[in-house]
């Protein structure tokens, strides 16, 4: 946390650590382990390439991966189902500047959330440029001061570093935004808006967020919001009123919901940036649980050793028994194979 | 590709525009032609400033892509980059990108082409207007590139420092702050638009030579809010977008005030049609926070009768996203490039 790291002295690091971390350690208890194993060299890169930050990670109906990372510039890549690098999307791409987010919709047109050009883009399936929400900040304008004040009010169509992207049955778009509004946006499949929950302010109150950082809809068209610093995950209806709080889970980070007839979410307590003592110990784990909230089990742990975690950014979920996780710190995506829940419960450490 | 959806149904485009009704001002029914250019896998286009054809109907775009940077580690921050010029020919076919790298190229505002088919770039961060022949060679520049960026960032509202520059209106020369548009009258003439630093009109010799300047900021007939676009008939009068007071102010070829015509909106975009019956085109774009008020685009006599209207704000095909060029060579296929929605669309009007 960055409070803490602002502290010199390693004594009063750990004095404000305890508390600033008690938040973090999900209250679920007795959640059954889910044993997994990480895929050997999954990904292939060609000689000479290198993921930067993997922030964003999702896979098309072919079961391609998109990699959206933060290299010397943002890029974005396309993998087969096997990790053999394919090629390379949207190289240049005016809307690529600092990434956050990738998503699949059931078209397989590719999503890209970009929080340095406040732009949502959507790519076809080839990778040819379709829309875009929001607009770059026009160069001409000069560098932009670090804000220091309030959040300027939010507008229907300009994003502050926008989060994620997700899509109910309809096709209707939804938008979390993001570091510097607090809101969740609805366009129509055309991009025009509709409706929005929250806004520029951080809030407590259902329907309010603190950074909403990961947003996914269910096959009911629920929006599912990880609302990160207020520590809790936000159900919204369809028209984005505030439906259930799961404030048991840890942090809120990112949030992925399996498709087909029986969906699973997935939620990541991921451990903060910053390797703060005692951080790892109480986060790092993802949670599978039902859509009603049910929690099945959790996995993983924070480490940066292969097979744990470091900072999981996102979660791919098409088949919920093989999940790929983006994580930032390691510049690393790792594809993980879930075991059968046992009847007994096992670490996966 | 999925944009470019079969022509709409016209009857439907009608109802949703009852503004147009009430206006009197009849619709103009129209087609996107699909796919209008066929891109390269590897490039993009962003932010379309300018698109314009020559007398082959080879189309150019300028257009704000790739990464605008400021080079970190050096005596005052430098910025590098950010926009690009491509060539496509009359089919929509990638032919080539011009000016790769070149200095002029940061922030792309228009590009327009000469009766001789030179190329002409206004950029509105490095403030220059460029002449580039037909192979794509610099044959004359106007204006000059600040040599560095101002940092910390001016406080909002103020206006940001230009360089060498002189901030403020009506600066003689071609001191330009943040042009917009290059007219030509019959003797080859050029007119600047500067357009949203400067309000002003600059006229020069076709050799370049500075002759005059007019206007300043301001509301009266003659000054400007913002000079967003300009275009030159057969005559020479000079047609100005004044943005910024929401009209079209024309002059004559010595910068003396005629007309102004003010029912059009907030004109950002404008092109006069060749040939013996011009007409003039204005667009009413919709700014790029909001696709849900304007956008719509006006064809008029040149005596401010106007014909009709045609499209609105949005993201669909026949819809448009801050227009902020129209190539109008052909009267009724025009070529418009949207900021907003980063693409270039060729419209054939029935």
């Amino acid at each position: 946390m960055k409070r803490c790291l602002a502290s010199v002295s390693a004594m009063v690091l750990a004095l404000c650590a305890a508390p600033a971390f008690a938040q973090l350690k999900a209250t679920a208890q007795n959640v059954p382990e889910i044993r997994y194993t990480s895929v050997p060299n999954f990904l292939k890169l060609p000689a000479g390439e290198y993921l930067g930050e993997s922030v964003a990670v999702a896979t098309n109906s072919k079961g391609h991966i998109f990699v959206y990372h933060r290299s010397a510039n943002t890029r974005l890549f396309e993998f087969d189902q096997n990790g053999n690098f394919v090629k390379e999307i949207g190289k240049g791409y005016y809307g690529f500047e600092f990434a956050h987010s990738v998503r699949v919709d059931a078209q397989d047109n590719i999503w890209t959330v970009d929080e340095g050009t406040n732009t949502v883009t959507k790519f076809s399936p080839e990778g040819k440029f379709l829309m875009v929400l929001g607009r770059r900040p026009p160069a001409v304008d000069g560098a932009v001061a670090t804000p220091t004040g309030p959040n300027r009010p939010a507008q229907k169509y300009i994003f502050c570093r926008p989060t994620d992207v997700g899509f109910d049955p309809q096709g209707n778009i939804f938008v979390s935004d993001g570091y510097c509004n607090n809101r969740v946006v609805k366009f129509d499949k055309n991009g025009r808006f509709l409706a929005q929950a929250g806004s520029e302010n951080p809030g407590k109150e259902p329907g309010q967020f603190n950074l909403p950082h990961g947003l996914q809809v269910d096959g009911q068209g629920n929006v599912w919001v990880a609302d990160r610093t207020n520590f809790r995950y936000q159900v919204l209806d369809n028209d984005l009123k505030p439906k259930k709080i799961y404030d048991n889970l840890g942090v809120g980070w990112t949030v992925c919901v399996s498709p087909g007839p029986h969906q699973y979410v997935f939620a990541s307590n991921s451990n903060p940036n910053g390797n703060a003592p005692g951080s790892w110990e109480i986060t790092g784990e993802i949670y599978k649980m039902e859509l009603d909230g049910t929690i099945i089990g959790r996995f993983g742990h924070a480490s940066k050793e292969f097979g744990g975690f470091q900072v999981v950014h996102m979660m791919d979920c098409r088949n919920p028994n093989e999940i790929i996780v983006g994580e930032i710190e390691s510049w690393r995506v790792q594809k993980l194979i879930l075991q059968p829940m046992p009847a007994k419960t096992a670490s996966a450490r | 590709m999925k944009r470019f959806v079969p022509p709409l149904i016209v009857a439907g485009f009608l109802a949703a525009s009852p503004a147009a009704a009430q206006n009197g001002v009849p619709q103009i029914a129209f087609d996107s032609v699909a796919n209008p250019l066929t891109l390269p896998d590897d490039i993009y286009l962003g932010e379309v400033g300018g698109v314009a054809a020559n007398s082959k109907g080879d189309i150019f775009v300028y257009t704000r892509t790739g990464h605008p940077t400021a080079s970190l580690g050096t005596a005052r921050p430098f910025a590098h980059g950010g926009s690009r010029l491509f060539q496509f020919d009359r089919n929509g076919k990638f032919i080539r990108e011009i000016g790769q790298g070149s200095y002029g190229f940061m922030f792309a505002q228009q590009v327009r082409i000469d009766p001789q088919d030179n190329i002409w770039i206004v950029d509105q961060m490095t403030g220059y207007v460029m002449k580039l022949d037909p192979g794509g060679r610099v044959q004359m520049l106007l204006g000059r590139k600040p040599e560095a960026i101002p940092v910390p960032a001016p406080a909002a509202g103020a206006t940001a420092p230009a360089g060498r520059g002189l901030p403020g209106a009506g600066a003689q020369s071609d001191v330009f702050n943040r042009p917009t548009d290059v007219a030509w009258d019959a003797a080859g003439n050029i007119f600047v638009a500067d357009g949203i630093g400067n309000a002003r009109v600059a006229k020069f010799s076709s050799k370049g030579v500075f002759i005059k300047s007019w206007g300043s900021r301001g509301t009266e007939p003659g000054l400007f809010g913002t000079a967003r676009a300009i275009a030159v008939d057969a005559q020479g009068n000079v047609y100005v977008a004044d943005a910024g007071n929401k009209r079209i102010q024309v002059f004559d070829n010595n910068g003396t005030f005629k007309t102004q015509y003010t029912n059009v909106g907030t004109p950002t975009a404008l092109c006069i049609t060749p040939g013996p019956n011009q007409f003039l085109y204005s667009s009413n774009s919709n700014p790029p926070d909001d696709i849900d008020v304007a956008g719509e685009i006006y064809k008029m006599k040149l005596d401010g009768t106007i014909v009709g209207r045609f499209g609105r704000a949005g993201k669909l095909p026949k819809e448009f996203g801050t227009v902020n060029a129209i190539d109008c060579r052909s009267e009724n296929n025009l070529l418009v490039g949207e900021i907003g929605n980063m693409r270039v669309q060729k419209l054939a009007l029935h």
